[in-house]
């Protein structure tokens, strides 16, 4: 039996229970409606909640816990040579004998004890799932049943189903803190991991990025994993491309907000937002075929040597996908500058360019800091534009026609193909991806708290 | 303005010239600014064109296929030796022979050389055979006999005909050789090779093979993972919403929660990717590269977008619905799920279209869990492996064939395509139904 058959099982029940509730519901108040304390759909929903909730928890938890217990169980049960293993061997024998159990896939050298291990933890799993099938209708039945018993006349249905359904949006509010302790607290544990092998030191201070050779005889040796060539890589791309993206976003802004008639404002402020909307795995594919190849072509002409990953093709093409970012922000931020302001400009006689760039900008100008720290942000965490055009080589240069990587590129390239959760090859993606939570978490923070602060000033 | 106003000679006619120089400088400068406001809106469109014409012209060609008809002769000794239609053996039959047997019959002129034969052979696609397998899954009747079809030509044919292989390139330097241009020009004299609607693209899956490779595979992949996020997304983050925007009292729990949703709103998409590895994959032990798991991580991502976006279309609705079902005797709950949140529906289902075309759009979180995986078969479920319409144009990025390019083209064509029917279905939405108060 499948777990979406009981999952379905459970919630005809449940919907079952919505009318046997409602009807026990009318039956006992003799079909008054009025006799009873609530409306009978409640009575219903009483009945199907009673059903549902304490099943599907039972279902979930069963899933979450069964592999633990079965692989203890298994484990237990393993020769005694194979439990002296150390752990990460034992830990590769039970993934093996997993393998063997429920993928069918045949390890390279088979031996008696893993197959008999692997029978023993299908048998497991075949009685644990009955055991599951029972248990969850057992516990279906029982909630079914015994609130069908709970109806009266006098009973509250509907206090009990809004608390409960009160109880279900705090659960899910909460999730978003889940998210975050999950977020954090994966990349800790990891990272911490990698730091027991590589010195934090080292690795924030390392000037030199090479971890193919980590693993091999020199593994001592200090600096392989220098995060500083990656983070200039990243800083460097994101500068260039906020060069692009802040003069061109905020002209536009300021134009749209303060010059634009009403119809020009509604056809070109859609249109510009487009750019926002285009996946940047499109905006890769186009650095790689028109923005490299065309910025090779112009670097030739003047004698120059672009290469085709320059930091100059990715920052470009970064610039051109935050533009609207920056645009649409600080339009809001411009908008928001009270017309007092302008009108008193004016009327001491300065021309509207005057005004805008004189008394407009410098009043919205902790907003529009706030926006283009936003837009960083998002330039530092961009990850598809970065893999497809930028390079691979960690480089420490200042020269834009030349490449460099950055952070994202490193996660991505350590954390695709084969992985080995015990080497710090992989494990540096995890303290990479913390370095850029933290990074963007804090320049989040400071952004929003500076664009509140200035909202609140005029508002 | 002070150059303007400061004007030391307070009797200066203000038809001096000196006044009119610097009033013309002051206007200039006026009409210099304007121009580099129209300038920037104007280079940020034309990053727009450039890039929509760059891929439109690069992808239109790959919508339409060389396709060559031929007289295949289904060999009933090769197929079905036993005569029971048994399906092994019907798998396993050498259908490349017959297809080439029929290519040679109806070139006619190709003799027994080896090379002349292996060059005539290459006109045909490498997956020319599972074409025919499929006539024969599909249809066991065709099985002994002789059956007109049309079958896929090979790249290099392909290209020839869209002219990005020059008749003019030197032929020890071309990919078609001079008696294959003898050949493809007798069959389409001869009607039988044609550029035919590409219906490959949008049914296949992964392959080597430019004219064989499609993005069927990987749209029902994505699909998979966006009906996941639908049902995950929108229940949590509307409960989300409404409990934080309606009942949530003001403390530090609750504010707590607001700091970080807004967070996690910015936090980059990449950092999801990770938590789903760490989380789903290594803690859980679900199968890498499966649209349950590229489903939930979406989820997590499209969460703090859809729960601000059901704030903001809560609170657009006024207070007095609120009150009136008050009044009446409703209680909180009942208000709201009963008239406040109906009306707000639009709002909320506008901002999840939003979130959702984002995800679907979304490729770096997918390369964390390993959706890169070379898949050629539909997913069965949301367990096997599958791929994403975002990750299959990253991976056909990577391939330096001409064919691709023009695929990964067609390919964000399509992709495109199924974000404008989102974004006009959210922009209907909001024009249709949305009240203004």
């Amino acid at each position: 039996m499948d777990i979406s058959v009981v999952f379905l099982a459970v919630l005809v029940l449940s919907v079952l229970g919505m009318q046997v509730g409602r009807s026990r519901a009318m039956a006992v108040a003799g079909g008054q409606a009025r006799a009873l304390h609530s409306r009978a759909g409640y009575y219903g929903a009483f009945v199907a909640l009673a059903t549902a909730l304490p099943a599907f928890m039972v279902l979930f938890l069963w899933t979450a816990v069964e592999p633990t217990v079965i692989q203890a169980l298994v484990r237990a049960r393993l020769p005694a040579e194979i439990q002296a293993l150390q752990a990460d061997q034992l830990s590769l024998v039970l993934t093996t004998i997993e393998n063997l159990a429920y993928r069918n896939i045949a390890p390279s050298q088979s031996q008696p004890y893993l197959t008999s291990a692997a029978t023993l933890m299908r048998e497991m799993h075949a009685t644990a799932n009955w055991l599951m099938v029972g248990v969850c209708m057992l516990v279906a039945l029982g909630g079914f049943f015994l609130s069908r018993g709970r109806i009266t006349v006098a009973f509250r249905a509907r206090n009990t189903v809004e608390a409960v359904v009160k109880a279900l949006m705090i659960v899910c509010s909460s999730i978003a803190i889940l998210t975050t302790v999950g977020i954090v607290m994966s990349m800790l544990v990891e990272s911490l991991h990698f730091f027991a092998e590589v010195s934090p030191l080292d690795f924030f201070f390392g000037l030199v990025w090479d971890p193919r050779f980590a693993g091999a005889a020199r593994a001592d040796q200090t600096g392989q994993f220098g995060l500083i060539p990656l983070m200039w890589g990243t800083l460097f791309i994101s500068f260039v491309a906020m060069l692009v993206a802040v003069p061109i976003g905020l002209l536009s802004a300021v134009y749209m907000s303060e010059y634009a008639g009403p119809k020009f404002r509604k056809a070109a402020k859609p249109l510009l937002e487009v750019l926002a909307g285009i996946p940047t795995v499109v905006y890769g594919f186009f650095a790689l075929i028109t923005i490299g190849p065309a910025l090779r072509d112009i670097g030739a002409v003047f004698g120059l040597d672009i290469s085709s990953t320059s930091v100059l093709c990715a920052g470009l093409t970064m610039g051109i996908m935050i533009i609207p970012f920056v645009s649409s922000l600080s339009d809001d931020i411009i908008n928001a500058v009270p017309q007092s302001l302008r009108d008193a400009s004016y009327g001491l006689g300065a021309t509207q360019s005057e005004t805008i760039r004189q008394v407009v900008l410098p009043a919205a100008l902790p907003g529009i800091v706030g926006a283009c720290l936003l837009a960083v942000s998002r330039a530092l965490g961009e990850t598809m534009i970065v893999v497809m055009a930028a390079g691979i080589a960690a480089k420490l240069t200042a020269n834009p026609f030349d490449s460099v990587t950055t952070m994202t590129v490193k996660i991505v390239a350590q954390l695709t193909g084969d992985l080995e959760f015990n080497s710090p090859q992989t494990l540096v993606a995890f303290a990479l991806g913390l370095t850029l939570f933290v990074i963007t978490l804090g320049l989040n923070v400071m952004a929003l708290a500076i664009v509140r602060k200035y909202r609140e000033k005029y508002d | 303005m002070t150059d303007a106003t400061a004007d030391n000679s307070p009797a200066g006619p203000l038809n001096s010239s000196e006044y009119a120089r610097r009033l013309k400088k002051r206007h200039d400068a006026e009409w210099r600014f304007r121009a580099y406001g129209l300038g920037a809106i104007f280079i940020g469109l034309a990053f727009l064109v450039t890039l929509l014409w760059t891929i439109v012209s690069e992808g239109a060609p790959a919508f339409l296929q060389s396709e060559i008809r031929l007289n295949v002769t289904f060999d009933k000794a090769e197929i079905d030796p036993t005569g029971t239609g048994n399906i092994e053996d019907i798998m396993k039959a050498d259908y490349a022979v017959m297809v080439r047997q029929a290519l040679r019959e109806q070139l006619a002129n190709v003799g027994n050389d080896r090379a002349a034969r292996a060059a005539a052979h290459r006109l045909l696609s490498s997956g020319a055979d599972l074409q025919a397998r499929e006539i024969v899954l599909k249809d066991r009747t065709a099985i002994g006999q002789k059956r007109e079809i049309w079958l896929i030509a090979d790249g290099d044919v392909d290209s020839f005909l869209k002219g990005s292989i020059s008749r003019d390139t030197p032929e020890d330097r071309r990919r078609i050789s001079n008696q294959q241009i003898a050949w493809i020009e007798k069959l389409q004299a001869e009607g039988r090779l044609k550029s035919r609607f590409n219906t490959t693209i949008f049914t296949r899956g992964a392959s080597a093979n430019p004219e064989m490779a499609g993005v069927g595979v990987a749209a029902l992949g994505s699909f998979m993972m966006l009906v996941i996020t639908v049902l995950l997304a929108l229940p949590i983050g509307v409960a989300a919403a409404i409990y934080l925007e309606e009942f949530a009292p003001k403390n530090r729990f609750t504010d707590l929660i607001e700091v970080n949703i807004n967070n996690l709103a910015a936090v980059p998409s990449i950092v999801f990717g990770i938590l789903g590895l760490a989380v789903f994959i290594n803690f859980f032990g679900l199968p890498r590269s499966a649209p349950v798991v590229g489903g939930l991580v979406l989820t997590l991502m499209s969460l703090p977008t859809i729960i601000i976006a059901t704030r903001a279309a809560l609170k657009a609705v006024p207070p007095s619905i609120r009150d009136a079902a008050l009044g009446l005797g409703a209680s909180k709950m009942q208000a709201i799920f009963h008239h406040v949140l109906p009306l707000a529906m639009p709002g909320i289902l506008t901002g999840t279209i939003l979130a959702l075309a984002h995800a679907l759009g979304e490729t770096a979180p997918l390369l964390m869990i390993g959706m890169v995986a070379f898949v050629v078969d539909y997913p069965g479920g949301p367990l096997d492996p599958a791929t994403a319409l975002p990750v299959q144009i990253y991976m056909w990025s990577n391939l330096p064939e001409r064919g691709f390019i023009a695929r990964t083209s067609a390919a964000i064509m399509i992709l495109l395509g199924f974000l404008l029917v989102m974004n006009a279905l959210a922009i209907w939405l909001r024009t249709k139904f949305e009240r203004r108060w």
